[in-house]
């Protein structure tokens, strides 16, 4: 679009043709207030509060609704408009119940605000003021009517933005009522209920008070908390969540989740587990102190040091009379990149064994071995917000990566992107779809076969309701497409995804995501928590680029061989930092009973009830580092709660890893003095003064422009090898520790590639809903509620289309 | 049935057949029905809009828009197809004309709709009446399927290889549906809500699509104006408004009824003449001269031509034609109340001075009414409707705010009398029946 | 046969519907008219009502709430068998229909939006119903009477008592 030029106050503008006012003016810095107005959603003009005065009009002009156009001369701010807007409040706050006191919006209101601003304090009304009782629409969605200014943010919030169309207007004139999809009459407690995504958004949307969170309300006023920008530990997409925290006697409590800033990759949305699902942290049933096992079989409490000491030792001994592949370790899908990394460092190179998996939920090392030396081949979670054309092949991203599917909504509603889905469910999105080819069930291998090419694969595709031309059809339509983006579900893995990678990486203009379940899931991969991999999916034979770490050069155990070994008696010990595979996997309690067995978790998991030694271990929302989402996007975890009692597990590693005696300048890479000096004496937070030759890693960060890491627990000394070493990480510090994200490419060394064939396919999708997150949502208060509240009612709303008007 | 009435000064252009049985299509027929379509399908769109252009008919719902030229306005191309839509949801209190209308000649009014559908090229026209006039629906059908049967409608009408459709749609219950965009919306099955204009309906209208909107008088001319000549038509009114219109007098005068006067025509002698003077020789206190949102007119000021000009000009509206008359014995402060208890109960709610500003005005007229009122209450109804007065998402606020603002201005010193407690006229609601219904 | 298996309508009215949704260009034109068809047949817009019809627009509940709430003629609890909406808006009022009103109060013995206990009457005060020229006036179901007296009010009601009412429908 060309631009036009008017003027605003007197200033010459530029903007768009096109552009609405409000936005050309926002972009120039002159604020035009408006609480109808949502970026994104459709126009309303009905607050009246960003009118403004346009030469040649008669009446004042809403800015929400008026195009800049060539010429057009505006004014924002005069005695006039300040009357229109002051008038417009008084008539809000003349219902208003002015309960601003313990209204959770109180500090944080855009009615507060516009009051502020315009001075609407007269009040001319006797009458009594409108009174209704607050209703409870769900668990986490509440309604306090009399609050409410009618701007419909939340209705197109809930049905534009997430397809869901749970809240509606009803009744006219004064009495008009904002209302949810499950009426009094129609629920079976006689009260009103939103049957939904339990999102949240609508609150997020809500400029004043109306619509709260059942997480936060009358919890706290928003000044008594400091807001921490994190990533959310749940799913795939790493979205960013803004932390309320608040100082308590043990700690400091997390008490609100949202999206105050909108900074992160997720833009506006936020999901309900990232608003809500951070309550684990404040679970009661949360482990504080180290226990180990007593001869009688009792749990006991210890210190620390007598924690850390009996595990070093213990690893020690049993690495030094059964040797390092009698140990396994399993890492997590929720540490930070650099816990995941020294952990798998501190397995090869303390430990000695490359007996090392993680809950694997999508095959990343297909993924990226198959990328492998490309660029512009894997895509950004923002590629979802702008590309053209899209294609999903399994999964369903509205209940597995919901931050995917708000973008594919957002993408297809603003820009008229196409999508294609080809799943065995009618999956939500579907409705969005240009095109949807309804699978046969347990034929993603053959979808991958046909996309890639070979019609011979269409017969397992087909069943009554889609025959053979339909799948046709799809994909002459998709490769008709100049520009693809191409979402894979975790279904698709092993030898499918490589052919359908190698078949999509000769058409030009196709970007690939692998979709997988938790929010460094692909980086736990990355940070080689693989038996057969290094970092960056490195393969161990013939490996350069981690000779440092002298490991062996044989494959380990994967997950189920592990177990396998301590059925046999073969593993003396196991190492299980934030997993809970005895549940997972479904275990046999007694095969681990003669391996000592040692679990970093915050609860008591079937597989920490087996435990010699259980460390209490802190969350993701209590460290600090880094994560990669399932598109390779790097996102910076901050800490925000704390909780007494309890260590992250970076520190844990270093400790147990300081207890085996092993050489930690060489494990962690900090300080400036020569390798293996005064470890001991530089555990704690010292200056690291130490003269002498510079190590390799102080060279090389030298090389960077970088400070040496002055403590062993610092994670980003760690990221400073992770940067160095792994193919791939080459990330921009800057960019990471500003809190932006940012994208990585999937690179392997490929000096020492070896074609890696005949990998277990041991991916397990997680297969979470909304409501469901491992093992950690079975300790969340809100989502065990949120459970509960979806089995009180038959699905309904959710599954009926949405017929478009137009 | 309502009563027939007429009177000398009547000049009958659109209202010719009344009561003459046009309701049959043979007898419209017999009475010249269905020529000026006929007519217009051999001469043509180009000369359809000149007619109508030269007619100077401007719209009857109230607005006064110039006909010819809002359907010149729809655009000869369009990938969407056009649409002609008659406004019959008649809501303006003090207004039953097109309900006359409809009664005694359906067909005019589905001629005309063929005409605008020729004239702007579209193929399907509704007809939308508002849901309280169910028996005027039941005729308008009759009068539809009689035009099918006749081969007037469907597909090759008159054997000319024309096709258009008419379908009929009733409303349930919503003033705000008059104005044109919520009709729209009304009749795609949603909330009769406005919608944000630009674009306006001759471009993006119904379904999309580019619209003719008219009221179902304005369109019921176009077959009179295409038979007698624009210019003849726009002879019998004033300057630059055309042609006759019906005026629905009521109130207190002695023969209320809906009378066609020509446009300019006194509105003192239509008050006084054709509807007989005030009732019951009392003495005339206001005439509220085109529907309810008209501002007021004192006695001295009705000796003005009943046009649009003329009465913009003195500050107050033509309207819908709709003019009510008030004695001697009306409190204004009462009058106020029912009509602003009236905005508020139709009211969409969309808007926030609207909704919010019909509240509070009645609200605070309802306490002074019932007698709790104080002095500042006066000016606080004035601010409340000057604050309203273009502010608000559609002309509903300004149709309440209007009134409002002439009364308290006009008759200020008997808001502030009645707060004293010195009534003027003679209240008759009571305070359990306000409480009632609104 | 209707298109919707175990419709709560008649016959009639189901064919009806089943034809409602094919005549327009998008089939949620149907919603208003068919609210106002089945309260005429069923008495008010039962949660049956809404149901089926969602299902025949292929909307959500939501939406047909949504709607149904803003028209002041559609009601969701049943009225008497004749509904008797007086008009009380300003050219009424100057000619006695706050007089009509409470007449029919009085004689009725209900107030605004209620229902004889015989279920044969209810009554409403309404907006203006565009009779205006015959003030006042009232509407029985969709019956318009007008230029009333409380005296012509007693014999319309007896005469709908008795079942000589018109009732359009």
């Amino acid at each position: 679009m060309p631009d036009v030029k008017f003027t605003v106050d007197g200033k010459q503008l530029t903007a768009p043709a096109g552009t609405l006012l409000l936005e050309a003016c926002k972009t120039a810095g002159i604020e035009i207030p408006a609480f109808c107005y949502y970026p994104g959603l459709s126009l309303q003009a009905a607050c009246r509060m960003c009118v403004v005065r346009i030469e040649k009009m008669p009446k004042l002009q809403t800015a929400c609704t008026t195009p800049v156009a060539e010429g057009m001369v505006v004014t924002s701010e005069s005695p006039e408009i300040a009357q229109a807007r002051k008038a417009t409040l008084q008539l809000l706050l003349g219902n208003h119940p002015l309960d601003c006191p313990v209204c959770d919006a109180g500090g944080e209101c855009e009615l507060q605000d516009m009051t502020f601003k315009y001075g609407a304090a007269d009040s001319f009304y006797a009458e009594p003021k409108n009174h209704r009782e607050e209703q409870k629409w769900s668990p986490v969605v509440y309604f306090d009517r009399p609050r409410c200014i009618l701007c419909y943010r939340c209705v197109r919030m809930c049905g534009e933005g997430m397809d869901v169309f749970a809240l509606g207007i009803q009744n006219r004139g004064s009495s008009s009522v904002i209302a949810p999809n499950v009426p009094a009459q129609m629920s079976p407690d006689d009260l009103a209920h939103v049957d939904c995504e339990q999102c949240g958004m609508c609150i997020d949307a809500c400029p004043v008070g109306a619509l709260t969170s059942g997480t936060y309300r009358y919890k706290t006023r928003p000044w008594e908390m400091n807001h921490v920008s994190t990533i959310c530990t749940h799913c795939g997409d790493g979205c960013k969540t803004t932390l309320g925290v608040r100082s308590t006697s043990d700690g400091s409590e997390i008490v609100r989740g949202d999206n105050r800033d909108k900074s992160g990759i997720n833009n506006d949305f936020l999901c309900n587990k990232g608003r809500y699902a951070f309550d684990f942290a404040n679970n009661e049933d949360r482990i504080t102190q180290p226990l180990v096992r007593q001869p009688s079989g009792e749990m006991k409490p210890v210190s620390w040091e007598v924690a850390f000491d009996h595990v070093g030792k213990k690893f020690r001994e049993l690495r030094d009379t059964r040797g390092g592949k009698s140990i396994g370790v399993i890492g997590s899908n929720r540490t930070t990149n650099e816990e995941a990394y020294l952990l798998q460092k501190f397995a090869r190179t303390v430990l000695g064994t490359n007996n090392i998996d993680h809950h694997r939920t999508a095959d990343y090392a297909t993924f990226a071995h198959s990328l492998a030396g490309m660029t512009d081949r894997a895509a950004s979670l923002k590629d979802t917000l702008t590309a053209p054309a899209i294609m999903i092949l399994g999964g369903d991203p509205t209940i597995q990566a919901p931050a995917t599917a708000w973008n594919i909504r957002t993408n297809v509603r603003n820009n008229r992107a196409r999508l294609y889905i080809a799943n065995a469910s009618e999956i939500k999105l579907r409705r969005q779809a240009k095109a949807f080819a309804h699978i046969a069930p347990f034929s993603y291998g053959a979808l991958a076969s046909f996309i890639a090419g070979d019609d011979s694969a269409v017969d397992s595709l087909t069943h009554p309701g889609a025959d053979a031309a339909s799948f046709h059809n799809f994909r002459n339509a998709v490769r008709a497409e100049e520009q693809l983006l191409v979402l894979i579900g975790s279904d698709i893995r092993g030898g499918d995804l490589k052919r359908l990678l190698a078949f999509g990486t000769t058409m030009p203009n196709r970007k690939f995501a692998l979709l997988s379940d938790y929010v460094n899931s692909r980086g736990a991969a990355d940070m080689g928590l693989l038996p057969d991999l290094l970092p960056g999916h490195t393969t161990l034979a013939g490996n350069t680029t981690f000779a440092e770490y002298n490991a062996p050069s044989e494959p380990g155990l994967d997950m189920l061989e592990i177990f396998e070994a301590a059925g046999r008696g073969d593993l003396s010990a196991l190492y299980v930092v934030g997993s809970n595979p005895v549940s997972r996997y479904g275990v046999d309690p007694s095969s681990l009973k003669n391996t000592f067995l040692v679990v970093q978790d915050m609860f008591l998991t079937e597989t920490a009830a087996l435990a010699d030694v259980i460390l209490p271990a802190a969350n993701l929302y209590e460290k600090s580092g880094s994560v990669t989402n399932s598109y390779g996007d790097l996102q910076l975890v901050s800490k925000a709660g704390d909780r007494a009692g309890v260590r992250t597990d970076f520190e844990m590693i270093v400790r147990i890893a300081d207890k085996m005696g092993a050489n930690m300048r060489e494990l962690i890479p900090f300080g400036k003095g020569p390798r293996g000096a005064g470890t001991h004496g530089d555990m704690g937070q010292s200056r690291g003064a130490h003269s002498g030759e510079a190590d390799q890693h102080a060279v090389w960060l030298a090389a960077n422009n970088m400070e040496p890491k002055l403590s062993p627990f610092d994670p980003f000394a760690i990221l400073d090898e992770i940067q160095r070493l792994v193919p791939g990480y080459n990330l921009l510090r800057l960019q990471l520790l500003s809190g932006n994200d940012q994208h990585l490419q999937p690179a392997v060394s490929t000096a020492n590639l070896v074609q890696i064939s005949n990998r277990r396919d041991l991916v397990l999708p997680a297969n979470d809903t909304l409501f469901t997150s491992g093992t950690l949502g079975r300790y969340s208060t809100m989502l065990s509620d949120l459970q509960h509240n979806e089995s009180l009612r038959p699905p309904t709303g959710l599954t009926q289309i949405q017929t478009a008007a137009d | 049935m309502p009563a027939l009435v007429s009177h000398p000064d009547e000049v009958k252009v659109v209202s010719r057949r009344f009561g003459m049985g046009a309701t049959d299509i043979d007898k419209y027929v017999e009475l010249d029905g269905y020529k000026a379509v006929q007519q217009a399908i051999a001469k043509g769109p180009e000369w359809i809009i000149t007619e109508m252009k030269a007619s100077g008919l401007r719209g009857r719902g109230g607005a006064g828009f110039p006909t010819g030229m809002k359907w010149s306005f729809v655009p000869k191309q369009s990938e969407k197809p056009k649409y002609v839509l008659v406004n019959g949801d008649e809501s303006e209190p003090g207004t039953c004309k097109d309900h006359v209308l409809f009664l005694h000649d359906p067909h005019a009014v589905i001629e005309g709709t063929m005409i605008a559908g020729l004239a702007i090229g579209s193929k399907l026209g509704f007809i939308y009446l508002r849901g309280e006039y169910r028996y005027l629906l039941k005729i308008v059908e009759k009068a539809v399927a009689d035009a099918y049967a006749k081969g007037f409608l469907g597909k090759n009408i008159f054997g000319t290889g024309v096709d258009f459709d008419i379908i009929t749609q009733t409303g349930a219950g919503a003033y705000e549906v008059g104005e044109e965009s919520a009709l729209m919306e009304s009749l795609e099955g949603k909330r009769g809500v406005p919608r944000i204009k630009p674009p306006f309906p001759a471009v993006v209208g119904l379904y999309g699509g580019p619209t003719v909107i008219n009221n179902a008088e304005t369109i019921a001319n176009a077959p009179h104006i295409l038979l007698m000549g624009g210019e003849a038509y726009a002879k019998l009114g004033s300057e630059r408004n055309g042609g006759t219109r019906l005026f629905g007098i009521s109130g207190h005068v002695e023969r209320p009824g809906v009378y066609e006067l020509p446009m300019g025509y006194n509105l003192k002698r239509a008050i006084y003449e054709v509807a007989g003077g005030i009732k019951d020789g009392k003495t005339l206190k206001a005439v509220v001269p085109g529907g309810s949102s008209c501002p007021v007119m004192l006695p001295e000021e009705i000796d003005i031509g009943l046009d649009f000009d003329q009465m913009g000009k003195a500050g107050t509206m033509l309207g819908s034609g709709g003019i009510v008359v008030l004695d001697e014995t009306v409190s204004i402060v009462e009058f106020a109340l029912r009509t602003i208890a009236f905005y508020q109960h139709e009211s969409c709610g969309w808007c926030i001075p609207c909704r919010e500003g019909t509240d509070w005005i009645k609200k605070t007229l309802t306490r002074v009414y019932n007698g709790g009122g104080n002095k500042k209450d006066v000016a606080n109804v004035q601010y409340l409707a000057e604050n309203m007065l273009g502010r608000t998402f559609c002309p509903l606020g300004d149709a309440a705010a209007m009134p409002t603002i002439a009364f308290v201005k006009k008759f200020r010193k008997e808001f502030e009398d009645y707060i004293e407690g010195n009534k003027a006229g003679t209240p008759i609601i009571t305070v359990e029946q306000l409480v009632g219904a609104h | 046969m209707s298109t919707v298996a175990n419709t709560i309508f008649s016959p009639e009215t189901a064919a009806r519907f089943d034809k409602l949704v094919t005549i327009y260009p998008l089939k949620r034109s149907a919603l208003v008219p068919m609210l106002l068809y089945a309260q005429d047949e069923i008495g008010y817009i039962s949660d049956a009502v809404v149901t089926e019809i969602a299902q025949r627009i292929d909307l959500l509940e939501l939406d047909v709430h949504n709607v149904l709430s803003y028209y002041s003629m559609l009601r969701t609890k049943p009225a008497g068998k004749y509904n008797v909406q007086v008009c009380t808006n300003i050219s009424c009022m100057l000619r006695g229909g706050y007089e009509i009103l409470d007449h029919c109060k009085h004689k009725l013995g209900i107030g605004h939006k209620e229902t004889t206990k015989d279920g044969v009457f209810s009554l409403e005060e309404v907006e203006c119903i565009g009779a205006c020229c015959w003030a006042p006036a009232i509407q029985i179901n969709y019956d318009f009477h007008d230029d009333l007296t409380p005296d012509k009010v007693d014999v319309l009601f007896q005469m709908y008592r008795d079942g000589q009412g018109k009732d359009v429908k």
